[in-house]
């Protein structure tokens, strides 16, 4: 099976090669038997990517230490689920992971189109072949995961504690998925350019794949956040780390094409900035690839310098030039004869929204890629950190969330007055009401005062649109209100959805800013000894030391220090954290020890804790924090993933219940339903 | 006015607050970033240079490592084979931080007068942790099995190095 998987390998390296060959020289000779085989082809690459992928898993599975890539990633001891995730937790692996996820995006998106797009599958089939090349070729010349070595070790050296953790076990896959998914639509763009077929044909095939993407980086970004701050032990969730970073990039900009690509559906405009946002939101996530993996920027999560890098920096300056050359050579292709006609228009209001999030996309890529740039031009290194990208992010931020509630409340085309005041008043009203009680309650703190009014003016609009939509089909067809919701909602699934999202991104705003009130205590506590502090909320923590305590485990020794906790007198159980030695199947240690922190978590804050060390036998030294709204960070993550599905919920089944549904209404009915659904 | 040149120069105002942000923020947060042997260098061209903040990435020399009992507060040697720098830290040191073995660290602080680098902040890589480094291989105490990494693939990391095959 190891063997059958690496030949697997390479012949699904040169099924791929094959594949862009035919494909891209049917599309030239309109030759259909060229591109029925380089379709062919991609189904057969994606036969025996699996096949090398289930190599990899089975010598995992099987221990087959005499495997480096096995030898290094795992142990004897290792559970069996970390087992399994070491597939994707080492660098040559990770790399055979990505190639299996394009496999079977390339498999689907020729699959699904099969009878549609037939103008720019060719192309579509060649670009995609050509990345999955290129990731193999790398994969199997520069690190490949079946390399032998040539002893056959007593056991693994075991997987690093803190990648033991589900957090990281899914965190890597919902960003690869994501990062990945950025190349079907770039496919698409490169296929629309070349064919100039740029019409809103190739928009209307990316747009569910862009929504895909969206959807796995959002969840793989909040896992990540996740993972740091319950295995990292700083307190915090994101520290603006280049790898970070890097998974932000392609977010913010896939983010922008998601509400473009409304404006040119509705009103035809913005084709060139689609084009590009498309194009630079997949070459933002090969750059995050090339960061992570080649070394040029130092971060604590990167992997080592390794060859791939240069393959990557490579493959990078090729992808640029080439859709640098296909756009400015199309650019009258992409003119558009429709103007903007007011400022204060839902187009407008979508123009700005992509400038914040284009602009704030720049600013991290300026700061992230500022090493280099300094070194280039001033033959320093100079780094920026995490203050100049809140300095930056902050503010554009806030005008992000202002623009949230604004946007749906602008008519498009051109707004009336009558209209703004009409929509503002309920809003408005929410914001400043939100405003008044926290100044009133004694907030101080600027950005956070105008993070949670401007939350609430959000909330306002969000609210009030439900309201219109169910209020229009209870006048309209006498439905009670849960039921009016429902339908309100499963019929309009990208606008309502669309809302739930950005409902997740006030939640999460308002976690954010609720870090501006942590508090933290560097103590050392004897056994019984106990310490007194006020949290954020002006509540008394007393927090008395149970003293150290030291035992063993499956596969690791433990020293715990745990706390017993009282708030305002009332008994709130213990904390416990732990320093970890993890060993290997002969009970030497292996890594060097990690620390799992205690975390008490409720809606208001976390109280976390962090066990440093022991003086003395008896004696631990801890750091303890109060981490206001940390919660709402993770509850806003997940109501964005569930705004997405809705938004993505299979569109067939929708179009014939709506259609089904619209046919048994008379067309002025119909037409009546669909302008009050409009809310407008 | 027609809305696009309206509209463009609300870009323009969006566009140059966030350059005004990026570049007064990179000013005062901005820090240089560098090896010991290119902090030395600079320290021989201008002794006042030490005020300046500054980031060191540099190795933690082995068996370095010295904690002071009952408070946060360490020190440690870190070198880059040319320069060595003596570091005290107060803080909570990551996981990833020990001298047993060859340990990358990112150190953020100012140079005091008698030269000891004074860290407000410590981040460590164990070269070894997510992936080994072209060249890491040996060194690995015996009975403790260890295996370079399939990433780093070149003549360096042959497993012939290992002290146990």
């Amino acid at each position: 099976m190891i063997l059958l998987g690496e030949l697997s390998l390479w012949i699904a390296l040169l099924m791929t090669g094959w594949a862009a060959t035919v494909s891209f020289a049917g599309g030239r000779l309109r030759r259909p038997d060229l591109v029925a085989s380089g379709e062919r082809a991609i189904y057969a690459s994606t036969v025996f990517v699996a096949l090398a992928s289930a190599g990899l898993i089975t010598a995992l599975v099987t221990h087959d230490f005499s495997l480096r890539y096995v030898a290094s990633y795992t142990s004897a001891n290792l559970p069996f689920v970390y087992t399994i995730t070491a597939f994707w937790g080492g660098q040559a692996g990770s790399m055979l992971f990505w190639c299996l996820i394009l496999a079977i995006y390339a498999a689907i998106a020729v699959f699904s189109n099969r009878r549609s797009n037939r103008e720019l599958m060719p192309w579509v089939t060649g670009t995609v072949a050509a990345v999955l090349f290129f990731f193999l070729l790398t994969t199997a010349l520069k690190s490949n995961q079946f390399a032998r070595l040539d002893f056959l070790p007593p056991d693994g050296r075991g997987m690093n504690p803190q990648l033991q953790n589900p957090g990281m076990a899914a965190h890597p896959p919902n960003l690869y998925l994501g990062l990945v998914a950025t190349t079907i639509p770039f496919a698409f763009a490169v296929a629309a350019l070349i064919t100039r077929r740029l019409d809103g044909a190739w928009l209307a095939a990316v747009r569910r794949w862009a929504l895909v993407s969206w959807f796995f980086l959002t969840v793989g970004i909040v896992l990540g956040m996740w993972w740091a701050y319950v295995e990292l032990g700083w307190g915090g969730y994101w520290a603006w780390d280049p790898v970070e970073n890097s998974s932000l990039l392609p977010w913010l900009t896939g983010t922008a094409f998601l509400h473009s690509i409304m404006v040119q559906e509705k009103r035809g405009m913005l084709k060139k900035w689609n084009v590009v946002l498309v194009i630079a939101t997949f070459l933002l996530s090969i750059l995050g690839t090339f960061i992570t993996r080649s070394g040029v920027i130092t971060s604590v999560h990167s992997f080592a310098q390794s060859p791939v890098g240069a393959w990557f920096g490579t493959f990078l300056l090729l992808s640029i030039i080439a859709s640098s050359y296909l756009v400015a050579t199309r650019l009258r292709d992409l003119e558009t004869p429709v103007e903007l006609e007011s400022m204060v228009s839902r187009e407008a209001a979508f123009l700005y929204n992509n400038l914040l999030l284009v602009g704030m996309a720049f600013s991290v890529l300026w700061g992230t890629l500022f090493p280099i740039i300094s070194e280039a031009v001033r033959g320093t290194k100079i780094t920026v950190g995490a203050p100049f990208f809140n300095a930056v992010n902050v503010p554009l931020g806030l005008l992000l969330l202002a623009l949230t509630g604004i946007g749906p409340l602008i008519a498009w085309r051109k707004a009336s007055t009558r209209n703004l005041k009409r929509q503002f008043a309920v809003p408005l009203t929410a914001g400043v009401v939100m405003a008044a009680a926290l100044l009133a309650l004694g907030m101080r703190d600027g950005y956070a005062l105008m993070t949670y009014s401007l939350g609430a003016f959000v909330i306002g609009t969000i609210a009030q649109e439900f309201y219109k939509g169910v209020n229009a089909r209870r006048r309209m067809y006498g439905e009670g209100a849960p039921s009016a919701f429902v339908r309100l909602v499963s019929r309009n699934r990208r606008r309502y959805g669309g809302y739930v999202v950005h409902f997740g991104v006030v939640v999460l705003f308002a976690g954010f800013a609720g870090m501006a009130f942590r508090e933290e205590f560097d103590i050392n506590l004897e056994p019984g000894e106990s310490f007194t502090a006020a949290d954020p909320y002006g509540d008394e923590w007393r927090f008395t030391s149970n003293g150290v305590s030291v035992y063993e485990t499956l596969n690791r020794f433990t020293t715990a220090s745990a706390l017993d906790m009282q708030r305002n007198g009332e008994p709130q159980g213990l904390l416990v954290s732990e320093k970890r030695q993890y060993v290997d199947t002969f009970g030497n240690p292996t890594f060097e020890p990690s620390t799992e922190v205690g975390i008490l978590s409720t809606w208001r804050q976390d109280v976390y804790l962090v066990f440093v060390g022991v003086t003395g036998t008896e004696t631990a030294e801890v750091r303890l924090t109060f981490n206001p709204l940390v919660m709402w960070v993770w509850l806003g993550g997940a109501l964005m993933a569930i705004g997405g599905l809705i938004v993505m919920w299979p569109q067939a089944e929708r179009r014939k219940a709506q259609s089904g549904y619209m046919a048994s209404l008379s067309p002025r009915v119909a037409e009546a339903e669909a302008r009050a659904l409009e809310g407008v | 006015m027609k809305a696009r040149t309206r509209f463009l120069i609300g870009g323009m105002l969006v566009m140059s607050t966030a350059g005004y942000l990026m570049a007064s923020s990179a000013r005062d947060t901005a820090v240089y970033y560098l090896t010991p042997a290119e902090l030395e260098a600079k320290l021989v061209a201008d002794p006042d240079f030490r005020d300046a903040p500054m980031k060191i990435g540099a190795n933690v020399v082995r068996g370095s490592i010295v904690r002071q009992p009952g408070g946060r507060e360490l020190s440690f040697l870190m070198t880059d084979g040319t320069a060595t720098y003596p570091v005290v830290y107060r803080g909570v040191p990551p996981d990833t931080f020990t001298d047993t073995e060859d340990v990358e660290v990112v150190v953020t602080g100012r140079l005091d007068s008698e030269g000891t680098f004074q860290a407000t902040e410590l981040l460590a890589k164990c070269a070894s942790r997510y992936e080994s480094v072209p060249g890491e291989g040996g060194g690995y105490e015996a009975g403790t099995p260890r295996y370079p990494d399939p990433g780093a693939g070149d003549a360096n990391s042959a497993p012939a190095a290992s002290p146990i095959s």
